[in-house]
C-alpha cells in the first residue's frame, strides 16, 4: 500500500450487524457507517411516525474529570458549562481565539467533577487535541474516550414505550437534554433523553462491547411498535427539516456563533476568561451594528432538489447561499437551509430561487424549523 | 437482482430494449437504480429531441446526489414516460418496467452494449 492511498475506515462494533441487514454503507469522517439499510424515506417516516434505530459510534467522547472540569471547560468552551446541573446536558459550542467556530458539542455533566463531550466525528481529534491544550494550568485531565463508547440512538414517538421495556430506569422522570446512568436490555448504559431528529427520543453510551446485544434487544422490544434500523441519509433528512445545524455545512471555523444565529450559546457573564471571548464580543457587536446573513429556510415550489455551495437568488443578484438541501418526505417538497441577506430573510420574501445549475427555481422564504413535533 | 435476458446494457447503468414499432425503450437498472437510493426528480429529453450515445441528456435525482443521465444510443427521442416524471419513485420499484425512461429511433447500429450476463459480471467485477 502507498502512502497516498486512503486509510483504511474505522468500523462500529455494530459492523457485522449492519453488514448482515444489508446496509448501503458509507465512508463518513474516516468511519464506514451505515448510509441506509432500504428506502431512505420509509426509514425517515418511521422516525417520525414510529421509531428508528441508529448506529452513532463515529462520534467522538471526550472525558473531562478533576476539581478544575468546570473551570477548564468555562474557558475551552463559548458556554457556562459550571452552570449545568449534575445529570443534565446542554448544547454548546468549542470556538478558535478568532471567533471561528471550532464544532459544536453536547455536553453531559455526569457528575460534579466529571463531564462528557460529545464532539461530532470530523472534528473529534482537533476538539481533543484544543481541549488538551486549553487544560494546561488547569486540576483537571482530558481523556479520549472514543474508544471506549458505543453510541445508539433510538428516536420517535414510540421511543419511551420500546425502551421502557428493556430498562427499569426512570425515563419518566428524564427530561430532554438530561442523562443518567442506568441498565438498558442488562448492560450498563449512560441514557441520555438528547438527539437529532426532531422527535423525542434517547442516546445510549455503552460498551462496545455490549453494543450488538443492545441492539438485537431494543430491536426485538420495538418490533411491534415498527422500530426499524436507520442509517445517516435519514438522518440528515431528519435534522434538515427539524432546522438543526450540522458542523461543515451551517456552522464552519469562518463563521462565529453571532454568524450563524447562535449567539445565545456564547455566555459573556461566565466567570473568568475563555478562548475567544474579544473576539466574540466584537462579533456580537458587529451582528448588532449590521444584521450578517441570516440562516433561513427555503421550500421548493417545483421538484428539483437544492444542494449545499447552490446561489440563493434574487432579481438575478445572487443574495446568499445554500448549506444543506434535500427532499423532504414530511413536506414532499424538496427543501433547503440557507445564509440570505437580511433583506431578503423575512418569511414570506418574495422572489427568491436557487440557482439549480444554472436554472432559477424559485422558492419560499420561511423561519426554521420546518418541522416541529405534537407536544 | 437479475437483468433480463432480452435487453441490452451500457456501462452506464442504462438498459435498451430491442426495437418495437421503431424506436427501442431505455431505463437505468435496477443496480443503478439501488446505488442512487431513493429517486426524486428526473429531468427527461424532449420528444424530438436528438441524443448521441454516451452524452448526457437528462437527470436522476436522489435525496443524496444528481446524476447525469445518458443515452445508451443515438437517435430521436419518440416518447417519454410521463408517469416517473409524475412519480420518480417508480424508477426505484420497477426499474425494468414501470420505471423506463424514454424511446428512441436508434440511428445506425449501436456500439459496445453488453448482454445481460455480460453486465452482470461487469457489475460484480
Amino acid at each position: 500500500m502507498s502512502s497516498t492511498d486512503a486509510p483504511t475506515p474505522r468500523r462500529t462494533a455494530l459492523d457485522a450487524l449492519h453488514r448482515s441487514l444489508g446496509a448501503t454503507m458509507t465512508d463518513f469522517a474516516g468511519w464506514d457507517m451505515p448510509l441506509r439499510y432500504g428506502s431512505e424515506r420509509d426509514e425517515h417516516q418511521a422516525v417520525r411516525t414510529r421509531a428508528g434505530l441508529f448506529d452513532l459510534s463515529h462520534m467522538g467522547e471526550i472525558t473531562v474529570t478533576g476539581p478544575d472540569a468546570a473551570a477548564l471547560l468555562n474557558h475551552a468552551l463559548v458556554g457556562d458549562l459550571a452552570s449545568v446541573g449534575v445529570g443534565r446536558a446542554r448544547y454548546t459550542m468549542i470556538c478558535r481565539a478568532d471567533g471561528g467556530i471550532l464544532d459544536d458539542l453536547i455536553v453531559y455533566r455526569l457528575a460534579e467533577h466529571e463531564y462528557m463531550v460529545v464532539a461530532n466525528a470530523s472534528n473529534a481529534q482537533v476538539v481533543l487535541d484544543a481541549l488538551t491544550e486549553r487544560a494546561a494550568g488547569f486540576d483537571a485531565e482530558v481523556r479520549d474516550d472514543r474508544d471506549a463508547y458505543a453510541l445508539l440512538a433510538v428516536q420517535g414517538p414510540e421511543s419511551p414505550g420500546i425502551l421502557k421495556a428493556v430498562t427499569d430506569a426512570d425515563l419518566d422522570g428524564l427530561k430532554y437534554y438530561a442523562g443518567l446512568p442506568g441498565t438498558v436490555a442488562g448492560v450498563p448504559a449512560l441514557i441520555a433523553r438528547t438527539g437529532y431528529t426532531g422527535e423525542d427520543g434517547f442516546e445510549l453510551f455503552v460498551k462496545p462491547e455490549h453494543a450488538p446485544q443492545l441492539w438485537e434487544a431494543l430491536m426485538a422490544a420495538g418490533a411491534d411498535a415498527g422500530l426499524v434500523p436507520c442509517g445517516l441519509s435519514c438522518r440528515d433528512t431528519l435534522r434538515l427539516e427539524a432546522g438543526m445545524p450540522l458542523y461543515g455545512h451551517e456552522l464552519t471555523t469562518e463563521l462565529t456563533p453571532f454568524d450563524a444565529g447562535l449567539g445565545r450559546v456564547v455566555k459573556f457573564g461566565k466567570e473568568g476568561d475563555f478562548v475567544g471571548r474579544e473576539a466574540l464580543t466584537k462579533a456580537a457587536e458587529r451582528a448588532e451594528a449590521q444584521p450578517p446573513r441570516v440562516l433561513v429556510g427555503l421550500i421548493a415550489e417545483g421538484r428539483r432538489v437544492p444542494r449545499a455551495g447552490y446561489a440563493v437568488v434574487a432579481d438575478g443578484k445572487v443574495i446568499g447561499e445554500v448549506t444543506s438541501g434535500a427532499p423532504s418526505p414530511t413536506l414532499g417538497r424538496p427543501l433547503a437551509i440557507a445564509y440570505v441577506d437580511a433583506a431578503h430573510a423575512a418569511p414570506g420574501s418574495t422572489g427568491v430561487g436557487v440557482d439549480i445549475r444554472g436554472s432559477h427555481e424559485p422558492y419560499e422564504v420561511v423561519a426554521l424549523p420546518f418541522y416541529k413535533r405534537a407536544k | 437482482m437479475s437483468n433480463p435476458q432480452q435487453l441490452s446494457y451500457s456501462k452506464e447503468h442504462e438498459w435498451l430494449s430491442a426495437a418495437e414499432g421503431g424506436a427501442s425503450t431505455v431505463g437505468i437498472t435496477e443496480h443503478a437504480a439501488n446505488a442512487l437510493g431513493d429517486v426524486v426528480f428526473v429531468q427527461l429529453p424532449e420528444v424530438g429531441a436528438e441524443v448521441t450515445a454516451g452524452e448526457s441528456c437528462g437527470e436522476l435525482e436522489s435525496t443524496k446526489s444528481v446524476s447525469e443521465l445518458y443515452s445508451p444510443v443515438s437517435g430521436e427521442i419518440t416518447e417519454v414516460n410521463q408517469d416517473v416524471v409524475d412519480d420518480p419513485s417508480l424508477v426505484n420499484s420497477e426499474p425494468f418496467e414501470g420505471g423506463w425512461l424514454f424511446k428512441v429511433r436508434v440511428a445506425g447500429q449501436p456500439a459496445d452494449l453488453l448482454t445481460a450476463d455480460e453486465y452482470t459480471a461487469y457489475i460484480a467485477g
